[in-house]
């Protein structure tokens, strides 16, 4: 069980942090495009969610998964988006990306005055600290598996 | 466990079956004095409520029926307009159905293009090598799983290959083809 890489975006569309811990396949295109090529498919995910769904939603859509690898995604009602590939033994992780919001991203550079928002996140303190988070989850193995 | 549609996608993206098995659709029908709290907006050809939500009626529900009678997309059933005749204080008190708004067969044509695009996309951005596209997506009102035969590209098969070779080896030396026949 593994954490592959994370994403988060502003409502914007902006990539505002990129990390990855374990990655067997880039994507075959520069990183500014995969970041909008993501942020695009989520946009007409959501969109196309909307329409299909038989009953009104509240939280929206929560996840995908194929063959090889599983999407897990948490929108805050002010459009930022956080968005985690990890293998497919993972469960729901909703409450995780939500501390990655409010505990990490919010706290350490929402009130931050130096850090600007609207932007990629330049803090050495947010990095390290997502990192050995995500690296304490019980389902990111050191050796990818 | 209920299946609410299933959509068959030809390799083109282009919809060629789609079945509608069970809809529940929240709908709530209420009696209406003038003015109407509701703010109505016309929106792909259909009426639907842009603000002032309240009771069971949600912003994005679309007006269904008015006293009784289906309405058809922003007319009434007998041709009026429906944002005019509710805008009319001479029409009241009026029953309006709303609820979700169903799709039309355009929509679902389209919606069936999305999909096929997005499965690619989820291919592409795959972390590991040798992923599908998507195989099931996860909402909080429902679960949509996807199953792609192998008959993608036109007849790959090894097999029918394989026969129409000897087939047309076995041919040849008959000399059922030969030149002049």
């Amino acid at each position: 069980m593994t954490v592959h890489n994370l994403y988060l975006f502003d409502r914007n569309g902006v990539c505002l942090y990129y990390s990855e811990w374990h990655r067997k396949k880039q994507a075959g295109i520069p990183k500014e495009e995969e970041y909008k090529l993501m942020y695009g498919m989520l946009f007409s995910i959501r969109s196309f969610v909307s329409k299909m769904s038989p009953l009104d939603m509240k939280d929206g859509f929560l996840a995908f998964q194929t063959s090889r690898y599983k999407l897990h995604y948490y929108e805050t009602p002010t459009g930022i988006k956080v968005v985690m590939n990890t293998d497919l033994g993972v469960g729901p992780i909703r409450d995780v990306l939500h501390h990655i919001y409010s505990a990490l991203y919010v706290e350490l550079v929402v009130k931050n005055p130096l850090c600007p928002l609207g932007q990629t996140v330049q803090s050495e303190l947010f990095r390290s600290r997502l990192d050995s988070y995500v690296r304490s989850l019980p389902f990111f193995s050191a050796r990818a598996g | 466990m209920a299946i609410f549609s299933v959509y068959v996608v030809n390799k083109a993206g282009g919809l060629i079956y789609q079945l509608d098995s069970y809809a529940p659709r929240a709908e709530a029908e209420k009696t209406f004095s003038y003015p109407l709290d509701l703010l109505l907006k016309l929106h792909d050809e259909r009426v639907l409520v842009a603000f002032g939500q309240r009771y069971s009626i949600r912003v994005g529900h679309a007006v269904l029926a008015i006293n009784g009678m289906d309405v058809n997309g922003r007319y009434t059933a007998d041709g009026k307009e429906v944002l005019e005749y509710l805008g009319n204080p001479a029409n009241y008190p009026v029953s309006i159905r709303f609820g979700r708004p169903r799709l039309t067969s355009n929509e679902k044509l389209m919606l069936a293009s999305m999909f096929h695009s997005l499965f690619a996309i989820g291919s592409q951005l795959s972390p590991e090598q040798g992923s599908s596209g998507i195989e099931m997506l996860e909402t909080d009102t429902f679960k949509l799983h996807c199953y792609q035969t192998l008959t993608e590209m036109p007849i790959r098969c090894e097999l029918f290959d394989q026969n129409l070779k000897l087939a047309l080896e076995v041919a040849e030396k008959a000399g059922t083809f030969g030149p002049g026949s």
